[in-house]
Formats: C-alpha cells, structure tokens, sequence
C-alpha cells in the first residue's frame, strides 16, 4: 500500500494547476488533537509494552538519582495516609476510651503523638510536592529530548519514507502522540504508582486489623472488578461505534466545507442541510449510548464503595457488639475501605490510558528507528583557493591522500533501470550524456518518469551503482550533502516557509548578504512585486506563502535557486503557474540563471524546449526520440505530434 | 454568560428536560451518600454502645437502602447526562453547520475552510465535554461542599470551626494559582502551535529542505521551538503542582486538628466516638470537593478557547443578504428573461475598503448570446470580476445588472440558477458521478445527463468506466485526473440550463484539442446562452464576439481579436508569448 503511495506521489505529478493549489492536507490541524479520545476510549495495545517503557526511562537514565527521589518520595507520602488512618485505632482504643468521663485527663502524650504525626504530614505534602516538581523536570525534559530526536530522525530519512505516509500520520506522532506520552509521564504514570501502592499497603493494614472484614471487602470488590469488565466492555463497543461515526461527520463536513464556494454556486444548502442532519442524527444516537456507559461507571463504582461501607459498618459493629473485634480497629477499617476502592476504580482507566501511551510512542520509536539515508560517500566538494568561485572534488585515493578534480557539470546516464517497486521498472535502458553547460530538455507525457530522472539525480532515491555518473565519479561515491550543494532544483510544488521573504530567498545560500538577495530577487523578476507589499523583503510568510499568489510564489522559488550559482541546475516545470506574458519577461533571467550551467528542464512551454541542446522524448521510461528541436521536427514521430502549432 | 445562552438556543424539548433533570439526579445522589457516614456514627454510637444488635441491623438496612438508591440517581443522572449533552451538541453542530451555509464567500474567506472545519469538529467535541461535565461534576461538588458542612454542623458547630479555618487555606491558593497559571499556559499553547507549525512545514517541504542542504539549519530551529515548548510548560505547570500538596497539608493538618479538638471533646463527654469518626469522613469529602471546584475553573478556562471561536462562527454578520427577505410580490415570481450584462462604474474590494481596490472603474455591456473572453496576467482580478455576476461577492460601488435587472434586486436562487459558474478548482465530491453531476439539476433524465457530458467532451471516458456515470468517486473510488474532473465540472453546470455560463479557466488542464471541440459544441447546443471565458491561452478566445484585456483590476481593453492586436499593447505581448507554441499535456490519452 505504501509503495503505491511512492508511485503516485512521485510519478504521477499530475500537471493539473487547479490541485496544486490546496496541497495542505486537511488533517493538519495544529495544537493538540484529540482531547476528546480520553473519554471511555478502548486502549490501543503496545507490541511490546515493557520494552517501550524501558526505553522511555532510558532517556532519563542521567536522573537515575533524581528518580530515586521520586521513588522515595512516592512511599512516604502514600504511607502518610496509611499510618494516619491506622493511628485510629490506638488513638480511640488507648487513649479515647478509657479517658472518657475522667475528670483530669492526661492527654499529654496523646498531644505529643499528633506532633509527631503532624510533623510527618508536613514531610508527605513536601515529598508529594517534591515528587510533582522532579517529574514535572524529568518528563519535560524527556519529552524534549525525544522531540529533538524524532524530528532530527526526520531529517535524515529518505524521500521513499515521506511519499509512503500522509502527512496526517506523520503530524500525529508530535500531536497526538506526544502528548499522550507527557500525560503518561507527568500524571498517571506516578499517580498509578502511588495507586498500587495504596492499594497493596491498604490492603495489608486491613489484614491486619481484621482478616473477615477483609475478605468482605475482597468479595465487594471482586464484585466491582466485574462490573467494571462487563461495562467496560459494551463501552468500549459503542464507543467503536460512537468513533466511526464521528468520523462520518467530520468527513462530511470536511469535504463540505472545503467545497462550500461550490454549494453556493449551485444554490444547494438545503439539500446540504438535510443530509447533514441525517449524519449528525446518527452521530448522537451512536454518541449517547457511549456516553452513556461511560457515565454510569463512576457514580457506580462510588455506589458500590458506599454499599462497601454500609456492610463493613454492620458487620464491624456486629463484630464489635458480640466482642470479637474493638471498635478503635472498626474505625480505622471503614476509613481503610473508603480509601481502598478509589484508586482500584481508577486503576483501570490509569492503566489504559498507559497502553495508549504506549503504543503512542512505540509508533514515534518505530519512525526514530527507521533507516537514515544511505549515504557512505566520500567525495566531498570544497571551493577552489586559486580560483575564486570555483569549486572541486576532493576525491580520497585509496593510499589515503586526496585528489582534486575541477566541479565541470558533466552528467552520464549509463544504461539506466530503475522501479520504486522492485516488480515494476519504470526507467528502462536508459542513457544520456550531458555535457558541461548543455542545456538538456525532458519532454513527455505524464508517467513516463520525467520526474524519476531527477529524483534518482538527486538521490532522493538510489539508482543502481554506477549507473549515474558526476563529473565520471559515480553519484553513490559523493556524499549527499555534497551532491546536493552542487545542484540547484525549482520543484513544480513549491514549498516556502514562515520567516520572512529575505529569508526565503536566503535558504539558497544563508551566507548571502541583503544585496545578494535583492539581486537574485531582481534576476528572478520578483523584485518589483516585493516592493510593493507593505513590508517589503522583511514581508512574513505564512503558510506556505498563501499570502502571494501561485506566479509570485514560483518566482520567489527562482531567486531562492538563483541565489546559490552550482553547475547543475533542474527545473522542473518552474513556471508552470506563471503566465506567458511574466514568463517572457524572465525569460531574460531564466537564460542569466541557466548560463554556464548543465541545466534539466521538464516543461511544456515551446519557448522553454525549443532552444535546448538536446530535447530527450521519454515515453514509459524509455528514450524513444532525441535531437534538437529541428531534427525532432524533421523525424515526423512523437515529438512532432506532440508539438502545435498555434 | 452571554455566549453559553448562544450555544443553547434552540434546543429541543427533551435536552432541556434531561439537562435539567441530570443535575437533579446528582443532587438526591450525594444527599442521599452524605447520609450514609451519619447513619454510621448512629450505628457505633448507639448500637455497639447499648449492644443491640438489632438497632444495628435495622440502622445498616437502611445504609443499604440509601446506598443504592443512590445507585440508581447516579447511573439515572448519568444517562441523563449522556443524552443531554449529545443533544447539546447535534444542535450545536447543526446551528454552525447551517450558518455556515448561509455564509457568503466573504465570511468563508475571512475564517478559512481548516479553521471553519476545526470549529465544527473538535471545538464542538470539546464544548460538548465541557457541557455533560457542568451537567454532574459542576453540581456535584458544590452539591457535595454544601450537604457535608452542613452535615459537620449537624453533628458538632464547635468542632465545625475547624473547617472554616481549613477551607480558606485551600480555596484562595487555588483560586491565585489558577489565575497566574493561565496566562502561562496559553503561551505555551502558542509555542505548541508554533513547534507543530514547524513539523508541518518541514514535512512538507522535506525535498526542498534536502536540496538546499538545510537539515542542520532546520534541526537548529526545531530545538529551539522544542526548547521554548518545554520551559513554558515547566513554567506552568510548576504552579499547578502546588494545588495537589497543599490540599494533602491542609487536609492531614486538620484531621490532626479533630482528632485533637475531637479527642478532648469525646473525653468530656461533648461528642461521641462514632460522630468524631463521620466527623473526619466529612471533612475529606469538603476538602475534596473544593479540590473538584478549583478543577472546574481551570475545565473552564481551558475550554473558554473552544466556546469563543464557536460563537464567533454564530455571532459573524453574513454579508450578503438575499432579496427575497424584502417580502416582494415582484420578487418572488422574478425570472431573468435573457443573458445580457452590464457592468456600470463597478469598483469592489474584498475588504471593502475604497482605496484597497481590485476592480476599478469596470463598464461592460454583454448582449445575450454573446461569447466573452477575458484575458490578463495574474493577479489582474479576472475571477474577482465574473464573481460579481452571480453575485457571489457585492460591489463596493456601481452595479453590475443581468438580464436588466439589479442582481441585489434578483432572488439568489434564481440568480444562481440562471448562472452557471464553473469555478477555477473543480470540486467533486463522493458520490456516483451521476449524484454529482445531478448538483446541477436533481430532476435531469439520464437522457440530458448524457448530453451535456458530449457536449462537455466527457461522455467517452465515463463511458469507458466498467460502472459508467454509477462509478464512485473519492476516497475509496476513482481518481479523476484534473481535466476529466474539469470536463465533468462544465457538464454539471451546463445541466442547470443557465442563461449565462461563466467559465473560470476551466480547461487549464485539458489539451487543446479537446478544448476546441468542447467550445464547438457548445456554440452549437447552447447557441443562445451568453458564454464567458477566462483563458490563459488566446487560443481559447480569439474567436470570441467581445474579449476583455485586464490589467491590474482594470479593464485595459475591450474589443475583437483583431482590433485588439492593433489597439491593445498588453493583448499583443500575450500573443506573442505564446506564438512558439506548446506542447500538448497527454496526461487524459494515456
């Protein structure tokens, strides 16, 4: 599925202006999605829980310390409760009890108990608040460090692995993802802990004091246990439902909405209307019985502690009354049992809610796992100390010195094939040679890898080994980096960030100084349109430059290429969106661009082709004609038929 | 709370009743709860203190009994509240989604389609949260505040007074902690925003990040975003952490205080053993429910985001008002009678603003019938001008008139009707390729379906498909390649039988020669409708009755293509360029 995803994104570029404009994939919603999902929601279960979780603690294996801290600090101010409730027991067996109705009582050293007492409550508050703030530090920091690098991952990994995800997967692992990981982390991760460790030192205090009583409780809350199973399992069904139907609506208001100017073209909102109440309907039926079980829980589970209660109290009395049991014992058993069947109920909502952690992070560690881009080259470029402006290879030898070559823009295809998928080639036999300087033209139809030239050019997919050669050096032997410095492309889709134009166009070179910009600006024809918004160079992009027009954006992309001055240059339908009057006005600059340079074009225009040195016809991956413009003509074949006259 | 009386408008009937009725149900629920450790403190004091067994029976059947029922009201109020708030929310979503539908494109491009959708989807969810949780947790804790220091007063006033000391060194620290947290964590939402922002773009724009080398400068810059993400958020949530301690502190200190205080009133024989012990379950349940309220201040504050940008979809003012609301005999029975145009002293801005302009000074007279062609270069507002003849946009001043008539003064129906714009972005949505094409007319015959698709040029391919014009489109079905989705564009619009036919640069992505013949055919099987054309190439146009030049939101020149190439300097330039030629795109032959 992935790889067909590969083929279409990168094959396919379907010349349709009219669809590239909205490239801004509708899931990319910033901020954090998915609020709503901890709402009763069933756990996505992690391959291998443990073994993220280890992995997850070993980013904060420095703080090993500070953990123990944690550790500590959690026991003592869980074990604060514990004792509280427990000091019930002496406190109205020795000290109530047979103090009563005394004339002079002695409560001294009952006061001097509760010091203590009040003292170690103190302790547990500040070692709960000393737990949050070392938690607070840690999962803050591991969430950077993992931040950190799962983008810096990103960067490295190949255009194969961006063109088989949607951007909305991708954009999850930060949103949705991450944000589970720092609930887990910050919340219930120590708040499960301390569950656990109310629950077992509860429950052996409770022994203590009254093995039967005990077993009343384990009874009641096996009882609890089930319904908790039981509801949680029809929850977890109509909340399935409850999902897919939201998913419906949102779907349908998504594709509404983003075609809405077309609604009203044709005077169709009422129809609209009514079909969304019949989606919307659904939604809230659907909602209601999810909502429903989600609701019943907790004022259930709360019924239940209180039943609990009530039976502990009768039998603990009863027991009191007929003198197995003192009542100094019951007291602290019924605040025991109020304390023990919170934390039960909320254990399971904790543990879910770790699993979708969980497997929230095991899907960000899968992407940090993932191969980086091959690069074992070892060819690198450096500029020339004789001759300013030049640049050459430095080539290793195998004795360990270095060999300089001068950087000429020589580029050989031998005998190329090549398939995104291992089944299915879509270059085949493929040959060119294309001299220093020489302006090479592709020209053909869709599909018929136009494209795939210049993504094996750059590397962002590998070619077979020597089946590509630089300057006679084989493109696998030269570091990417390198490789890529050397030659300068102007994508059809064009990609601007936020900053500020004179930052756009200093992304081609982040040496060059504000003349160098205005100038390659004035080069690309972009100057004038520049000057005239408000804020001129220092104008702040915002997504994705939707505040210019299409033209005005691809000319932007041409003096960001302008600004760097490589021997090859790619264009890949550069001015497609400009029309053909701008377009003759730079093609002045286009032709200062291209000069000297190896230069690859994949266009449309006439103008663009006709005067290339050599025009390649590529149809389904094979040269089927080349020559010049005239000898093209002359051949009467594809080329020919291709080209109208107007 | 202005805004919360907005979102409930129009609720139905049994979604006020069961929202009144859910709250009501928590509140016999937690009455009858907080009676439950009273009826224990009866139990000790006076069963196991006379020994009767049967008091205590009696006693703890009646602690069952309240338990349960307490059961019941809290899974009824839960019920209740489920259905309530889903109520909420079907009738906030279909209040939104209906006013967005009565939006112009002006208020649609002044929100954007992906703030428009976010609004509908996940602040509806949120609000929706927000509204089932003031139905229980709302009442509930202050239900539960109220009843058990009531309670407390019940048993012993005196030792009450502990509470009154307590209860503020909660409640102000939470409340000074809420606020100053706040304002932190909102920033950290925006360098959030911000950090995600960054992702977005690199993702997207992950080849241009490799061809300029840029993967070091963009790491840069992500550790920064990251960097600011995590200081604002330890910032903030440095403060809320306090909350959960101090109530710890304050709670433990005074239980030690009623031990205390207790303990000496059990020895002088002012209170009894078992009141002390419901004394202290009490108290945990007052401080608890302090601790819930102060949650519900920040639920809240943090859905205040989510209940704004729901109520500024409601509040905006929609721009374009249909006649049809000026009750008119004239207006109801109003048909366009021919085709013609006229533009006269038009001047329009999208903001509305005089000296922000995009169109000037505009007069055009169309007759019926005609063919129009508008050219210009980018930019020159060639959209911004056909967009005022179905009136998808007001002018700011002048008039723009059809079939003689003020559009202001036709009934939106029937102006859109009699005006079929086909615009640039063909949008098809899923559905068979019949239930798209039907947007155009919902009564046509198979018959007509097919002949505007021939005209359209798009019969053959659909016909190639193994369904034919029953073929699903969209996710999950076909995938049209752009200049099919535009010839099935002009054909749905061609169905509505219009009087005018606008076509926005529809045929961008088709090859010439099918351009060519679909302009035939439609000179031939729509001869009398008035056609205008936006083009990129002179082609399209040159054998138009009447071809506009644009130029910078004016109209440069107006005339024939011959009269043109000798008056119009701009005309020449773009038929010039594009005399070399081009190459036909095969993308639809393959």
């Amino acid at each position: 599925m992935s790889e067909k995803k590969i083929e279409n994104k990168a094959e396919h570029k379907i010349n349709n202006k009219t669809d590239n404009k909205n490239s801004v994939s509708m899931t990319m919603r910033p901020g954090p999605r998915g609020r709503g999902h901890g709402f009763g929601g069933p756990a996505a279960k992690p391959k291998n829980a443990f073994k993220t979780l280890m992995r997850i603690f070993s980013y904060m294996k420095g703080s090993a310390w500070l953990l123990a801290i944690v550790f500590f600090c959690i026991i003592l101010s869980s074990s604060a409760m514990i004792i509280l409730v427990y000091m019930l027991k002496p406190f109205i067996n020795s000290v109530l009890l047979p103090l009563i109705g005394q004339q002079n009582p002695d409560l001294s050293h009952f006061a001097r108990i509760l010091f203590v007492v009040a003292i170690g409550a103190v302790f547990a508050a500040l070692a709960s608040y000393v737990n949050s703030r070392i938690m607070l530090h840690l999962s803050t920091k591991t969430l950077y460090e993992i931040r950190v690098d799962l983008f810096a991952k990103m960067e490295t990994l190949p255009i194969g692995f961006y063109d088989g995800k949607t951007h909305g997967d991708l954009m999850s692992l930060y949103t949705n993802d991450i944000d589970t990981l720092r609930n887990m982390l910050s919340q219930t991760l120590p708040q499960l802990f301390s569950s656990m460790l109310t629950i077992v030192s509860t429950f052996i205090m409770m022994l203590v004091l009254s093995p039967i009583l005990t077993g009343l409780i384990v009874l009641m809350i096996g009882i609890m246990i089930f319904t908790v199973a039981k509801i949680g399992n029809k929850s977890g069904k109509a909340f399935r439902q409850q999902q897919a139907e939201l998913g419906k609506v949102n779907g349908f208001i998504e594709e509404l909405i983003e075609g809405q100017k077309l609604v009203k073209v044709f005077s169709r909102e009422e129809k609209v209307k009514e079909e969304f109440a019949v989606f919307n309907e659904n939604l809230r039926r659907s909602g209601t019985r999810a909502q429903a079980y989600a609701s019943i829980l907790m004022p259930m589970m709360n019924s239940l502690s209180y039943l609990n209660y009530a039976l502990t109290a009768i039998a603990g009395a009863s027991f009191v009354i007929l003198g197995h049991l003192d009542l100094g014992s019951v007291a602290a058993f019924l605040q025991y049992s109020r304390n023990f069947a919170n934390p039960i109920t909320q254990m399971s909502q904790q543990f879910n809610s770790v699993l979708n952690a969980l497997a929230g992070s095991e899907r960000i560690f899968a992407v940090i796992d993932e191969d980086a881009e091959i690069d074992e080259g070892r060819v690198t470029i450096v500029k020339s100390e004789e001759n300013k402006g030049e640049y050459l290879w430095k080539i290793p030898e195998s004795d360990g010195s270095w060999r300089f070559e001068k950087v000429k823009g020589e580029i050989i295809f031998k005998d190329l094939n090549f398939g995104y998928r291992k089944d299915k080639t879509i270059l085949h036999d493929l040959s060119l040679h294309a001299r220093p300087g020489e302006k090479i033209a592709l020209v053909g139809s869709t599909g018929s890898g136009k494209t795939t030239i210049i993504n094996l050019i750059n590397r962002f997919y590998e070619a077979p080994e020597g089946s590509i050669l630089y300057d006679g050096i084989a493109i696998t032997n030269i570091r990417k980096a390198d490789l890529r410095r050397s030659i300068s492309v102007v994508l059809q889709d064009v990609a601007l960030f936020s900053g500020s134009i004179a930052d756009n166009i200093r992304y081609g070179r982040l040496s060059a100084s504000d003349a160098e910009v205005i100038d390659s600006a004035k080069k690309a024809n972009a100057d004038f349109f520049i000057q005239h918004l408000a804020n001129g160079y220092d104008t702040e992009l915002s997504d994705n430059g939707a505040n210019l027009s299409q033209g005005q954006r691809q000319l932007l992309s041409i003096a960001r290429a302008a600004i760097k001055s490589p021997p090859v240059l790619i264009l890949d339908e550069a001015t497609s969106s400009v029309d053909t009057r701008t377009e003759k006005q730079i093609e002045k600059a286009m032709d200062e661009l291209m000069k000297g340079k190896t230069v690859f074009v994949i266009a449309h225009r006439l103008s663009t082709v006709k005067n290339a040195d050599h025009i390649l016809v590529l149809e389904k991956g094979r040269i089927i004609e080349q020559g010049t413009h005239e000898s093209l003509l002359a051949q009467k074949g594809r080329y020919y038929s291709l080209y109208e006259n107007v | 709370m202005k805004s919360f009386k907005k979102l409930i408008g129009g609720l139905e009937k049994g979604f006020v009743l069961t929202s009144i009725l859910a709250p009501l149900a928590i509140t016999v629920e937690v009455v009858l709860e907080v009676l439950i450790p009273l009826l224990m403190a009866k139990i000790i004091d006076q069963g196991i203190a006379s020994q009767n067994l049967g008091l205590v029976a009696r006693l703890g059947i009646i602690m069952v009994s309240l338990a349960l029922l307490a059961l019941v009201f809290g899974s009824l109020s839960g019920i209740f509240s489920a259905f309530a708030s889903l109520g909420f929310a079907k009738n906030l979503r279909k209040k939104l989604f209906s006013k967005v539908q009565d939006f112009s494109f002006a208020n649609i491009d002044r929100f954007s389609t992906a703030s428009l959708v976010t609004r509908l989807t996940t602040d509806v969810t949120n609000v929706q949260q927000l509204y089932q949780m003031a139905l229980r947790m709302f009442v509930r804790a202050p239900v539960m505040f109220i009843s058990s220091t009531i309670m407390a007063f019940y048993i012993n006033p005196s030792l009450a007074r502990v509470f009154f000391v307590a209860i503020p060194f909660i409640f102000i620290p939470m409340i000074f902690i809420m606020r100053k947290a706040f304002p932190r964590f909102s920033l950290m939402m925006k360098k959030y925003d911000a950090l995600n922002a960054r992702v977005q773009e690199n993702v997207s724009a992950i080849r241009v990040v490799k061809t300029f080398v840029r993967e070091d400068h963009e790491n840069k810059k992500f550790q920064e975003a990251a960097d600011q993400v995590r200081s604002t958020q330890v910032s903030a949530e440095k403060l809320i952490i306090l909350g959960m301690p101090l109530m710890q502190l304050v709670m433990y200190l005074s239980i030690i205080a009623i031990f205390w205080f207790g303990g000496n009133m059990i020895v002088n024989e002012s209170l009894l053993t078992g009141e002390l012990i419901s004394f202290i379950s009490y108290l945990s349940q007052v401080l608890f429910s302090l601790m819930m309220i102060s949650m519900i201040f920040v639920m809240l504050v943090i859905s205040r985001a989510s209940v704004q940008r729901i109520v500024e979809v409601l509040d905006a003012e929609v721009d374009l008002k249909d006649c049809i609301e000026v009750e008119n005999e004239k207006t109801k029975t109003l048909h366009i009678k021919d085709g013609s145009i006229q533009f006269s002293e038009v001047f329009f801005s999208y903001s509305n603003k005089k000296d922000k302009c995009i169109l000037k000074d505009i007069n055009i007279e169309i007759d019926s019938g005609m063919t129009v062609g508008i050219i210009g270069s980018t930019g020159s507002s060639k959209t911004s001008l056909v967009q005022l003849i179905p009136r998808l946009y007001d002018v700011l001043s002048g008039a723009v008139k059809v079939g003689g008539i003020d559009v202001r003064d036709i009934p939106l129906k029937e102006l859109r009707g009699q005006v079929a714009m086909v615009l640039q972005k063909s949008t098809l949505f899923s559905g068979t390729i019949k239930e798209n094409l039907k947007w155009g007319n919902e009564n046509a015959s198979d018959a007509e379906i097919k002949k505007v698709c021939q005209i359209a040029q798009a019969d053959d391919f659909v016909s190639n498909f193994p369904e034919g014009y029953e073929t699903k489109l969209g996710q999950g079905g076909v995938n049209l390649s752009g200049g099919q989705k535009q010839r099935l564009s002009i054909a749905r619009a061609l169905l509505k039988k219009p009087k005018i036919l606008i076509l926005d640069d529809s045929t961008s992505a088709v090859d010439t020669a099918t351009d060519k013949a679909i302009r035939s055919a439609l000179k031939e099987g729509f001869a009398d409708i008035t056609k205008i054309i936006i083009a990129q190439r002179i082609d399209s146009i040159k054998e138009s009755d009447l071809i506009l030049v644009m130029d910078e939101g004016k109209l440069s020149a107006q005339g024939r293509h011959e009269d043109l190439l000798e008056k119009s300097a701009i005309y020449r330039e773009v038929y010039e360029s594009q005399q070399a030629g081009a190459l036909i795109d095969l993308d639809e032959e393959e």
